[in-house]
């Protein structure tokens, strides 16, 4: 066993998902270190989200161990969720329930109670600034209410692991920023890995970008590595050129 | 059992956040006593006991039960809720448990609201209350059985009419399993299966609590019952959670 650095908190191994025939997600493996606020990157249908639900433990790779903190997502998974704060894509949560009787059964089932529980609830709609509608049930919300419900109830735990399928999608320019700065803030006691669309985001708050595309890490680097690897040294004109087989020469022509 | 309770809270609290509970509810109210004063004959037979009640309440709950539990899974699949709360820190079986007691609660609750016929037994006449409890107690006990298939339905699809249909013609074979229709059918064919059948039908269970039987064995055939469903809607959950 190669010896694995203490501020490593989420490991990826081989990580591999098929439906059928389809792979979705083909041997993927990477580390994200305390610190680090990792860019999952890829066009619609690359892995992305199949990768991260494998690493919340929801879904069951076809082969391949997610790890967090040290704890196997299979193996060890209610200690493994213990300290991951998960946002599904689409930030489902249960419409009938107000924001706070949301937030509040989240933390109860990760143990909070009494004075720790309305703190920590407290916390977290401070940060997401949902004080404007916290008795209102979720259903009446709007998409960027909505997705900041579901980033509250991933960060009332602060865990040392986040992650957050598309955060800022549905937000606002200035809700964005909001998230953006707050994503920026947790980031030092924190592995972070975010998936968006958006890729000004990822010289917005990112360390290190991986690009992903049909099921396999085809970049992983810092944004400032990735954009140097194209004349424009524009992070869009990489993405292209990664993500798009062919690209490249139908650019020079 | 923290978790559990945290999410049977929960998920009985969402019943009563939309007007299931309240459509239910009155509902059950109306047909069961429809039901237990027309087709029983419930004043003309001349006996202050709740027989007429009993006899009909399974058939009632064949109906009403699967519309409980039509949402546990299907719904949770739907909104893509269940990625939410499987990736909280409690394991698939907690979920399952939690969600299985709240739907039963609801169910004791509706039942509980049938009190006025205790009390018009007892002011006409004096009826056997040992009896009766006995047979609130099967009455409760078979609607956890068909809450536990409802609820392993509600698992294989996250369309809710599909889980509905689904409980319905399940619930009505494992009430049925013992009549002559079944096990003629099957001695004939295979006569090991006729045996089974007779064995596993819940409604002959529940008779001998409504002559006022409580027996061991019964008690120990529904909880079995209730835990094979239980486990089958893990093992559900967890193979189609994804899909």
């Amino acid at each position: 066993m190669p010896s694995v650095n203490e501020a490593t908190l989420i490991e990826i191994n081989g990580l591999t998902k098929k439906f059928g025939r389809f792979t979705a997600v083909d041997n993927v493996s990477f580390r994200v270190a305390k610190g680090e606020v990792l860019g999952f990157l890829g066009p619609n249908g690359a892995g992305k989200s199949t990768t991260m639900r494998m690493l919340a433990g929801f879904m069951i790779p076809t082969a391949g161990t997610a790890r967090i903190c040290g704890h196997d997502v299979q193996t060890d998974g209610v200690a493994a969720r213990r300290l991951l704060g998960f946002l599904p894509e689409g930030a489902p949560t249960y419409p009938e329930m107000s924001v706070t009787g949301f937030l509040a059964f989240c933390a109860k089932i990760r143990g909070f109670s009494g004075r720790d529980l309305e703190n920590r609830i407290q916390t977290a709609i401070d940060r997401t600034q949902l004080q404007g509608v916290r008795l209102q049930p979720v259903e009446t919300l709007s998409k960027g209410f909505k997705r900041r419900v579901g980033l509250a109830q991933a960060l009332l735990h602060d865990p040392p692991v986040l992650v957050l399928d598309e955060p800022t999608d549905g937000l606002d320019p200035n809700q964005k920023f909001e998230v953006r700065k707050l994503i920026r803030e947790m980031a030092p006691d924190k592995a972070i890995v975010i998936s968006t669309h958006i890729l000004e985001e990822v010289d917005a708050v990112c360390t290190r970008a991986i690009i992903i595309a049909g099921g396999r890490v085809v970049a992983d680097a810092t944004p400032a590595e990735l954009e140097r690897r194209h004349p424009s040294g524009k992070l869009d004109d990489v993405f292209r050129q990664l993500t798009l087989p062919g690209q490249k020469s139908k650019d020079a022509a | 059992m923290r978790a559990i309770s945290i999410i049977a809270g929960r998920e009985l609290a969402a019943y009563f956040a939309t007007p299931v509970a309240t459509v239910f509810i009155v509902i059950f109210l109306v047909l069961q006593g429809s039901m237990t004063f027309n087709l029983g004959n419930f004043f003309d037979r001349g006996q202050a006991d709740l027989s007429p009640f009993f006899t009909f309440i399974p058939w009632v709950f064949l109906l009403l039960v699967p519309a409980i539990t039509m949402r546990l899974w299907a719904e949770e699949r739907r909104q893509g809720t269940i990625e939410l709360l499987l990736t909280l820190p409690i394991t698939q079986g907690q979920a399952v448990v939690g969600k299985f007691l709240a739907a039963w609660a609801f169910c004791a609750i509706a039942l509980a609201l049938t009190f006025p016929f205790i009390i018009t037994v007892n002011m006409l006449g004096e009826p056997d209350n040992g009896v009766i409890a006995a047979g609130y107690l099967g009455a409760l006990l078979v609607a956890g059985a068909f809450l536990a298939i409802g609820s392993a339905a509600s698992a294989v699809t996250r369309n809710q009419v599909i889980a509905f249909v689904l409980a319905v013609a399940l619930c009505f074979v494992f009430a049925v399993a013992s009549y002559p229709l079944v096990t003629e059918f099957l001695s004939r064919n295979t006569p090991i299966l006729a045996e089974v059948a007779r064995r596993i039908a819940v409604l002959d269970r529940y008779q001998a609590f409504t002559r006022g039987i409580i027996s061991a064995r019964d008690l120990v055939f529904f909880a079995t019952f209730i835990g094979f469903f239980l486990f089958l809607n893990t093992v559900l959950v967890d193979q189609r959670k994804t899909d």
